[in-house]
């Protein structure tokens, strides 16, 4: 299948016509619909919140976070930010709620620190991976919009991106500036290796209550159903601290054994082998 | 656009992100509309205490609102209803619909239109 952002920049991709059947699509509404709720449930928010819709387009996300209702901590603000005219027109038509922004998210996030509770944000971020003029570089829009969004959330506040990314080097490309940026980062597939598979980008900002929870996706996971966790992280730190340190006895050892191997002649191991000798006077 | 929401905005140029003049965003020309929404007394409690009152005395007083009371309620003031309310109509009911918005350090104009700022900067300013 095509991708979209290959073929032209979101500006001028999403325009009257693409807008239109975009959000007039059924089935785009329903995928668009089951991950903005997923994104709910990940940012798991109590109190009706202010969130920012980074790509909101023409709102379909929005809609459902003024929808939310008050028993499950709802209905929340929302502020949308999106690059092409075209879907914020659609926008005004369907009369959504939210407070529309015509910018560009790759030239940061025009809000003061601590402005947000959360931010969501539906099949937008991989577009920062496309460089439409020579003067900027995907990797400098990643940092401006990680490090803009970073700031412009409260303390203890998550973020949840859910994102289409071309290849494996633009998933760690994404992952790596949200890490960067100070975000504890971590990425949720849904029905992963078939072919709607979705990743969830989550990222949280240090401080507050998910702190005592190991402060990262982790904890934020931590009472869904059916999530396995595959730390890559924490495995690369353990075959670190493994690998013997050059001198150390554990290394004496495994160099004599490797000698013996070989047919040398190697002095017998005992208790006093690797040991340091005692001061000289 | 919301009175909450320019609460929050700064200037986007790369320039102003230090300085303390970039913030707040003052209005011009601006052409106000009243729209009905849905009072909800727990998302203004929980804004007011991220708001900041003197920028939000600024932009009343640009819009022309006088009544706002000078310093920030606290404590038992946030139960009392007609304050909230009143706060209600002004942060989330009434929205700017054209005009601009001008940043008291760089003096970049941000247009307004159909009560949506255009915030797209060239990129020699990011």
């Amino acid at each position: 299948m095509s991708r979209p952002e290959d073929s032209l920049p979101p500006d001028l991709f999403y325009n009257d016509l693409e807008s239109r059947k975009y959000t007039t699509s059924s089935r785009i509404r329903n995928i668009q619909a089951s991950m903005t709720n997923r994104a709910l449930e990940l940012l798991d928010l109590k109190h009706p919140s202010f969130i920012l819709d980074v790509g909101c387009g023409s709102g379909l996300s929005g809609e459902i976070l003024s929808g939310v209702p008050p028993e499950e901590g709802g209905p929340h603000e929302w502020v949308g930010m999106d690059i092409s005219a075209s879907m914020l027109d659609v926008a005004l038509q369907r009369d959504v709620e939210g407070d529309l922004f015509l910018a560009d998210i790759g030239q940061g996030v025009p809000f003061r620190p601590g402005s947000f509770d959360a931010a969501i944000s539906i099949s937008a971020i991989q577009w920062l991976c496309n460089a439409e003029s020579s003067d900027v570089s995907p990797e400098g829009r990643l940092t401006r919009f990680f490090g803009g969004l970073y700031a412009s959330l409260r303390r203890g506040g998550r973020a949840v991106c859910q994102f289409y990314p071309k290849n494996d080097a633009q998933r760690m490309m994404i992952s790596a500036a949200a890490v960067r940026a100070g975000f504890g980062a971590g990425i949720l597939e849904d029905d992963p290796g078939t072919k709607s598979a979705k990743l969830y980008l989550v990222l949280t900002v240090g401080g507050g209550e998910l702190e005592s929870q190991g402060g990262d996706i982790t904890g934020v996971v931590k009472g869904l159903n059916g999530v396995d966790i595959v730390d890559a992280r924490r495995k690369a730190e353990n075959a670190r601290r493994k690998e013997e340190r050059k001198g150390s006895k554990a290394w004496i050892m495994k160099k004599k054994d490797q000698l013996e191997k070989k047919g040398k002649i190697v002095k017998p191991s005992s208790k006093y082998t690797g040991r340091r000798r005692g001061p000289k006077f | 656009m919301k009175v909450l929401t320019v609460n929050f905005l700064t200037c986007a140029v790369k320039t102003c992100k230090t300085s303390p003049e970039a913030f707040p965003l003052h209005f011009r020309d601006a052409e106000l509309a009243q729209q009905d929404l849905e009072f909800n007394p727990e998302f203004i409690k929980n804004m007011l205490l991220r708001l900041d009152w003197n920028a939000f005395r600024v932009t009343t007083s640009e819009l022309g609102f006088s009544t706002i009371p000078a310093e920030k309620p606290e404590g038992d003031a946030l139960n009392d209803e007609t304050l909230l309310r009143d706060l209600h109509k002004v942060l989330l009911e009434t929205q700017v619909m054209e005009g601009k918005l001008v940043c008291g350090h760089c003096a970049h104009e941000y247009a307004i239109k159909e009560g949506i700022a255009n915030f797209l900067l060239p990129n020699h300013l990011v």
